[in-house]
């Protein structure tokens, strides 16, 4: 399957912040076909580097797309049955406009002067891209990590468009541990000089800052046992130790790698934009309780979490999940075994494809029944029926 | 009647030719807010979807059986019983069914009375301990009675409450429950009389 990387354009969008930005692109990609009634529409929603490559061989890079293990003919998200949307969040740098976007008023890229974006304001865009693309009401919005935070705003923010929410791996707020790695990987870019304020286009850009930024955070989307089974004390191409600080060990290798490959691919300032995006998101905000926030919400719900995910615990989860219990609302939960840590969301497919297909299956059965409020059935309507 | 599939922890068994899910039918009106407590892979739940038009949620502890259950469309949740009653509000579930499940739980007395308090009835099934043949295999070996309906060893039983028919009536009675319904069963046939002694299992429909 072949997909190319297509664009939306809208004049403007307002902000959380108070700012508008006019105008605004998304990079977007659909998978499948949308069905006669329009009612088979999935929206992707992607983690913190992810882009709207999410299925599929890529036309422009050949490559594969990020979730392509979950998202074909016959997957966890079956594009045999299934419309499917992915699009670039706002401020990211694939695509969809961004820090290192041009700014049409000063001719040339936003950099520092891009105003701070929030998870609303992310999901502000894609309801624009689903309203673009003919779609009055999504029959699942799903995704894990910053995924999950955007499929739960979703189902708040347009509850009367969301059928049902997955969320994987996920929080309905940045905790001080999550806020405080986020903080670590910025302070590594800024104090990059680089950086220079943001403006290193046409210059060399933070590589290094970026890179230790995403070493940080590849740490974190692993976990002890994973790393143990996977690097252990394994030296890298030496019997001995060095006893200098070139690279003695595999696990330093790896990181050096995966930071070296980042900076090719992503923005300092996206990742700057991005992380403080999540840490700014908190479901409660203006609401007495998560549960009185979710009283929004109208889908049914899908929460996974995994066993070894430090980054996003499951009692992170737990708390999405007793909010809806407490509403008495529809919501499957389970925590997968895994060691993969928060990696898991992307690595463990198989579970995770049954669990999803089953739930959305179960989803379009709901969509097709006759609209009515869940609810007990009133004592006087069951008495009655009991003669 | 739809053909059933097998449920792994069936409610009753069969009985004059009716299937556990014809019995739980007959006990659960449809078109009403069931919670399952121990739902397993979710068997019951999605035949009370199909067949009664129930909204069903589930609660269990092991999750290689959420997972199945989910799989199969039914809304479980994957948490130990006697901890996720505290989420929900009062009278929220028309009935809450716990299935061969109250013998297994640290504190059953607590469970009931949450159960109670969150569902307008409960639905309590449960292997009844004061069965002749439990009775008989206790006083000629001397030992930790072991027959078909209580297989394990007394160190590997999951069954760490035993109770009887008799000792549920004096429980609700006790308590003020109304036991509005009851069906005991042996084997494939209902008991009618002394059912303290006869039954191998009872299902009971309780209200507060």
């Amino acid at each position: 399957m072949v997909v190319e990387t297509q664009l939306a354009r809208f004049d403007s969008i307002a902000l959380d912040c108070g700012a508008t930005l006019a105008p605004v692109e998304v990079a977007y990609e659909t998978y499948g076909e949308l069905n006669h009634d329009r009612s088979n529409a999935i929206l992707i929603v992607h983690a913190f580097s992810g882009d709207a490559h999410a299925a599929g061989v890529s036309k422009e890079t050949g490559k594969p797309g990020w979730w392509d293990d979950m998202i074909g003919p016959g997957k966890g998200f079956d594009t045999g049955k299934y419309f499917l949307i992915c699009s670039n969040v706002l401020g990211g740098c694939r695509g969809t406009t961004g820090p290192a976007s041009i700014d049409p008023a000063a001719g040339r890229p936003y950099a520092m002067s891009f105003p701070v974006i929030t998870i609303g304001d992310m999901v502000r865009l894609q309801n624009r891209l689903v309203e673009h693309l003919g779609i009055s009401r999504l029959l699942s919005v799903a995704g894990g990590s910053m995924g999950g935070m955007q499929a739960l705003e979703w189902s708040v923010s347009y509850p009367e468009k969301v059928a049902s929410v997955v969320v994987i791996g996920s929080t309905a707020r940045h905790t001080a541990m999550q806020i405080a790695f986020n903080e670590v990987g910025r302070q590594a870019i800024m104090a990059d000089p680089d950086w220079n304020g943001g403006d290193y286009h046409g210059g060399r850009g933070p590589a290094r800052g970026l890179a230790v930024a995403r070493m940080v955070g590849h740490i974190t989307y692993m976990s002890d046992e994973s790393m143990r089974q996977k690097f252990g004390r394994r030296l890298r191409e030496k019997d001995v130790l060095g006893f200098d600080f070139s690279v003695d060990f595999e696990v330093e290798s790896y990181l050096r790698y995966r930071g070296s490959q980042f900076v090719d691919r992503f923005d300092a300032n996206s990742y700057l934009y991005i992380t403080k995006a999540e840490d700014y998101f908190d479901l409660t905000g203006g609401f007495p309780s998560l549960a009185a926030s979710l009283e929004r919400s109208r889908a049914r719900f899908l929460v996974i979490s995994f066993t070894s995910d430090w980054l996003y615990p499951s009692y992170q989860s737990l708390e999405i999940v007793n909010a809806l219990r407490s509403l008495v609302r529809d919501v499957a939960y389970c925590a997968l075994p895994s060691e993969y840590g928060h990696d898991a969301f992307l690595v463990e497919v198989g579970e995770q494809s049954e669990i999803v297909r089953g739930f959305l299956a179960s989803a379009v059965r709901a969509a097709a029944r006759p609209a009515g409020a869940p609810g007990a059935t009133s004592r006087a309507a069951l008495q009655e029926r009991r003669g | 009647m739809t053909q059933a599939p097998a449920r792994r922890r069936p409610l009753v068994g069969e009985i004059l030719g009716r299937s556990d899910y014809a019995i739980i039918g007959d006990i659960i009106e449809p078109g009403t807010r069931v919670l399952d407590l121990g739902c397993g892979e979710g068997e019951l739940l999605e035949w009370l979807a199909q067949n009664q038009g129930v909204e069903g949620h589930g609660v269990e502890i092991q999750p290689a059986r959420v997972q199945r259950a989910i799989a199969r469309g039914v809304s479980a949740y994957q948490g130990d019983i006697e901890e996720s009653l505290e989420h929900y509000p009062d009278q929220a579930f028309d009935y809450v069914i716990a299935s061969q499940t109250l013998q297994e739980m640290q504190r059953p007395l607590k469970v009931l009375r949450e159960m109670l308090r969150v569902g307008r009835f409960g639905v309590v099934a449960f292997p009844n301990f004061g069965h002749w043949r439990v009775r008989w295999a206790h006083l000629v070996s001397g030992r930790a009675p072991r027959t078909v309906l209580f297989p394990h060893e007394w160190y590997d039983s999951p069954n760490i409450h035993f109770l009887t028919i008799d000792d549920f009536r004096s429980l609700a009675a006790n308590q003020n429950w109304t036991i509005e319904r009851g069906y005991y069963l042996a084997g494939q046939r209902a008991v009618r009389w002394r059912e303290n002694l006869l039954a191998e299992v009872a299902v009971f429909l309780v209200r507060r």
